[in-house]
């Protein structure tokens, strides 16, 4: 019995090997799905209970911020140029996927942050405190994904083939979000300064982003906002939605190979920060 | 089985830092140049080491009381041991699976039911599924609140909440059991059960215990370790001699006197063969001798009787000795129109546990329902012996054996 004891060193780190460094984050992280589940079922029973709408909260936002945009157009105070798709289709589904992009990048900080408790105390898989996020996240969107293709439906756009490859594309989307996110969780714990910042650039690279106005013909926006790399991500998921044929699906395809291998990257980073973290926030 | 060293832990350090703006900044740092090797062993500015140089081995069967002032470094390095914080210098080497008593019911969640939060708790502590649908019964059993167990946790009070987490945590089988001042909130009768619980676990655990309680160490630990300001002040088997060296880290109270003032302690003496102490002072008492007391008591003219008594207590602040007369009465005194009164006392084969004890005199009515006087610390004996107890009194019993010839066997 005594043979076979796993055995523990802990010690200042130092450069441990990078390969060890990977199969330990990919094996906790395998371990740590029945937490990680248990814990994504906690928050958000949690959430629900002490709430009288609900699950309709997950409507209500991305519903209301669409809304805004669809009155400023059809109002005429903002002109916008012909989207391909009826606006309120377009408009939608730009926050919508929008705002599950927004929750992926704050994600990783939220669900370590409102583990400090445990964290400072108990020692368990990191990693499930990430995989609990993203179960949230895969939660909340596919509540979102129902309502867009209400969406799709009630504007006339109709059914299409590829609507089935929405939910794929934005398990890309959460994916280069989660990616992005951990890599500043680490110094987004130390300071809070970093989610203020990340909150206020994102809101402005929204508007860089084909959220709720398209792509212009020409000029220095047109450059940025194709290159933007949150682009794509919009816009192929939109056109799957639709109908459309992607434009963007080379880089895409390129942003989604980046995206993964940034999230096994920032799984090491976030593995090897916790310890330095913990001892410098008490809960 | 038993036997095996389960903890090796080796020059163990660590440093913190005093300033919280500073120790962010040292956090980003650690973050990205661990390179910096020039650092590591050398204090940057504002920091301090909350644990310098432990080294300790414990094996299974084990268990360690970890003493210590506040501030000590118990909890730090309790942190490292869990894998919590990485050391700054040093190592330390587990075997076998780690369970931490450190807070219990951490990540329960108030709206959430008791039984809700039983799967997030076990989860959290490391088990699957299967375990906790195999386990909730014996943990509902445990906690003894089958009745509320399907409330949100919020309503339960700060004792129901120890309780279920420490039923979930008490399923735990694990080789390295971690014990950090837990037990503080249960009644007794669910400290008891706690106590047999980890009294169970341990028969085949090592255990690295943290308590205030002194008498918990005793009763639970066959080594101790006492950290002063995160250094290895004493590391023994003899658990007596390493809880008395805790108490004497600190100094003794203050004298303090409480009552209506109408009667006063104006002078107190007290002596063990040649040697004499006054007010306030500590004097050295072998097991077994006989202590002399001599006191000045001044009453004021209207009080007519008053009831003396001597108490003395122990460090834990538990009076152990209530010294009345030879028919167990308070002895009275009556006044004698020069208010003043001597009063000798003495006290024959004074049988206390090594160790420190206060004294106070109590001046009452002879009906006690007035306090005239109260004079806590008026003095200190600190108690020697040979044996080492944590019992409140040694007591010289005569023994005896014979041949037992009856033929059972038993």
């Amino acid at each position: 019995m005594s043979k076979h004891l796993p055995i523990k060193v802990y010690k200042r780190q130092n450069s441990t090997a990078v390969g060890r460094l990977l199969k330990d984050t990919l094996k906790d992280l395998w371990g740590s799905h029945f937490l990680a589940w248990q814990l994504a079922k906690r928050d958000i029973s949690a959430q629900y209970r002490q709430s009288y709408l609900g699950i309709l909260w997950l409507f209500i936002t991305p519903v209301a911020s669409a809304l805004i945009w669809i009155i400023l157009k059809s109002s005429g105070t903002v002109t916008i140029a012909d989207t391909g798709m009826p606006y309120p289709v377009y408009a939608f589904s730009g926050t919508l996927i929008w705002s599950i992009l927004l929750e992926s990048i704050n994600s990783p900080t939220q669900s370590t942050n409102a583990s400090r408790s445990i964290l400072t105390k108990i020692n368990f898989p990191k990693e499930a405190l990430v995989l609990s996020g993203v179960y949230k996240l895969l939660f909340n969107s596919s509540v979102k994904v129902i309502l867009l293709i209400l969406f799709v439906f009630v504007f006339g756009v109709g059914f299409h083939w590829s609507l089935l490859l929405v939910p794929l594309a934005l398990l890309g989307a959460v994916m280069v979000g989660t990616a992005l996110g951990l890599l500043l969780t680490p110094i987004g714990l130390l300071y809070n300064d970093i989610s203020r910042l990340t909150t206020m650039g994102l809101s402005l690279i929204m508007y860089l982003t084909p959220v709720v106005y398209g792509i212009p013909k020409s000029g220095i926006m047109k450059t940025v906002m194709t290159y933007n790399p949150f682009t794509p991500l919009i816009t192929t998921t939109r056109a799957l939605a639709v109908g459309d044929v992607p434009e963007q699906w080379v880089y895409y395809s390129i942003l989604m190979v980046v995206g993964l291998l940034l999230l096994i990257f920032s799984l090491m980073i976030y593995r090897r920060a916790i310890p330095v973290i913990v001892e410098r926030l008490s809960a | 089985m038993a036997g095996e060293v389960l903890v090796k832990v080796e020059g163990l350090s660590k440093k913190f830092c005093k300033d919280l703006k500073t120790s962010l900044w040292y956090g980003v740092k650690d973050l990205f140049g661990r390179s910096s090797s020039h650092e590591v062993g050398a204090l940057r500015p504002k920091e301090f080491w909350a644990v310098r140089d432990i080294n300790f081995e414990l094996r299974r069967g084990e268990c360690l009381g970890l003493i210590g002032h506040n501030g000590a470094g118990k909890s730090t390095l309790l942190k490292i041991l869990n894998g919590l914080i990485n050391p700054d210098e040093g190592q330390v080497t587990m075997r076998g699976r780690v369970g931490a008593l450190i807070e219990l019911g951490a990540g329960f969640n108030p709206i959430l039911t008791g039984r809700e939060n039983i799967y997030n708790n076990g989860a959290v502590l490391g088990f699957t599924r299967k375990e906790i649908d195999e386990k909730i019964e014996a943990i509902i059993d445990f906690s003894e609140i089958r009745e509320f167990i399907d409330m949100p946790v919020q309503n339960y009070s700060s004792g129901m909440k120890v309780r279920l987490g420490f039923a979930v945590a008490a399923q735990m089988k694990p080789d390295v059991l971690i014990v950090d001042e837990v037990l503080a909130v249960g009644d007794i009768g669910f400290r008891f059960k706690c106590l047999n619980a980890i009294g169970e676990l341990m028969k085949d655990t090592a255990v690295i215990f943290v308590t205030h309680s002194m008498p918990m160490i005793f009763r639970v630990c066959n080594k101790v370790m006492l950290l002063h300001r995160g250094q290895e002040k004493l590391f023994t088997a003899d658990v007596g001699k390493g809880i008395e060296k805790y108490y004497a880290i600190f100094p003794s109270g203050k004298q303090n006197i409480v009552g209506s003032g109408e009667a006063h302690v104006i002078d107190f003496k007290f002596s063990v063969d040649k040697q004499t102490a006054h007010f306030g002072d500590t004097l050295t008492v072998p097991h077994g001798s006989d202590l002399h007391i001599e006191m000045i008591v001044k009453l004021d003219l209207h009080i007519k009787k008053a009831a003396l008594q001597l108490v003395f207590w122990n460090q834990e602040m538990m009076p152990v000795g209530d010294v009345l007369d030879t028919n167990l009465q308070a002895f009275l005194i009556e006044q004698n129109q020069h208010q003043r009164h001597n009063v000798t006392l003495t006290i024959p084969k004074v049988n206390f546990n090594a160790g420190k004890h206060a004294m106070s005199v109590m001046i009452n009515s002879p009906d006690f329902s007035s306090s005239y006087c109260r004079l806590d610390n008026a003095g200190f004996i600190n108690m020697t012996s040979h044996f080492a107890s944590g019992a409140h009194i040694l007591i010289n019993g005569s023994w005896s054996s014979s041949l037992n010839k009856t033929s059972h066997k038993l």
